[in-house]
């Protein structure tokens, strides 16, 4: 029976510091992306080729579809960057595990035990973690940015009466709460992808497989969508203080369902 | 009982009663967004992207119970 580690597996160490598989699977996924938007940036046109039409549509509707869920079109631009950039390093790295040859070529390492060189970059929690803990820092110091240090603190502790006192301290342990969901969701969808693999190929090498492929082909693309969509849910009910986000309530009761509306009341 | 049989059992049974609730969660979530769009055909795409949103989010909770019974199988 395969051996399935829900720790990630150290290849080597570099002066002291253990190079795991899925830093490496990290890295490659890195230089993918980074070497695809260089050649992308470098013949840039007024009139599109294929390749750059292409990428402007993928560009475009994320745009839009961010718009629908900050509220308008000057908050999705300004946090495009970030979100975007979560958004295509996660649907890499999901698409990525399931490429042959990430989580089959390896060698034998100590107990005899089978490590792979490469392995799906979420499947480890430190990645996950870390995308979280990321996330949230950035959406508080965006809160600070545009809403000023007192608007933003004034969100958890609030001194006004005894009820929003424990409101804005239940707000605090929210965002633990966040960064432990955004985590676990990202880390446990893919974890238990790659364990179904495992499991389906070893059980039925041929043909079987293939619909635990498309599936996790899927879930990847969800679970990216989902981890850029909160973030960017995070950035935009920080970015606005509470009057504005009255005045938020009214000016967009005609237009599409509010996301940030719609995450609040979850 | 053995340590093994122990693990393997609650491994089973955590996964499993994790999985009632978001099981019911999600069913409730999709047929209140298929009558939504029984009723307003139009605003289908919009309903369509929030229920997808409200699933993911109850799907992590299943998630959750499914990251426990691995933690004890596994670990």
């Amino acid at each position: 029976m395969e051996h399935i580690s829900i720790i990630p597996q150290t290849i080597t160490t570099v002066l002291g510091i253990p190079i795991t598989n899925t830093l490496l699977t990290s890295w490659l996924v890195v230089a993918v992306l980074c070497v695809f938007a260089i050649i992308i940036s470098l013949k840039i046109k007024e009139i599109p080729g294929k390749i750059q039409s292409a990428v402007e549509i993928i560009i475009e509707t994320f745009m839009n579809f961010l718009e629908t869920i900050g509220g308008s079109r000057e908050i999705a631009e300004r946090y495009f960057p970030f979100v975007a950039t979560i958004f295509f390093f996660v649907l890499t790295a999901n698409w990525f595990g399931i490429l042959p040859g990430i989580g089959s070529i390896g060698f034998h390492g100590e107990n005899d035990e089978f490590v792979a060189f490469f392995r799906s970059v979420n499947s480890d929690l430190n990645m996950t973690l870390a995308l979280s803990i990321l996330t949230v820092t950035v959406s508080h110091i965006v809160g600070f940015v545009y809403v000023g240090a007192k608007g933003h603190i004034t969100k958890f502790l609030n001194f006004k009466n005894p009820i929003t006192l424990f409101a804005g301290i239940l707000e605090a342990v929210g965002e633990i709460s966040k960064i432990i969901s955004l985590s676990f969701r990202l880390f446990g969808n893919v974890f238990a992808g790659e364990v179904l693999l495992v499991i389906i190929s070893f059980l039925v090498p041929y043909i079987a497989p293939i619909p635990f492929l498309g599936m996790e082909l899927f879930v990847g693309l969800i679970q990216a969508l989902i981890f850029a969509v909160l973030a960017m849910v995070a950035f935009s009910s920080f970015s606005t203080s509470h009057e504005e986000h009255e005045g938020h309530h009214k000016t967009t009761s005609n237009t599409s369902p509010n996301m940030v509306e719609l995450a609040e009341k979850v | 009982m053995e340590v093994d049989t122990l693990k393997t059992l609650s491994a089973a049974i955590a996964i499993g009663l994790g999985s009632f609730g978001p099981g019911i969660g999600i069913g409730i979530l999709a047929g209140k967004a298929m009558e939504a769009i029984g009723r307003n055909p139009e605003a289908a795409p919009k309903i369509q992207t929030a229920m997808i949103l409200a699933i993911a989010f109850a799907e992590a909770i299943a998630i959750y119970a499914l990251v426990v019974a691995l933690i004890i199988k596994f670990v």
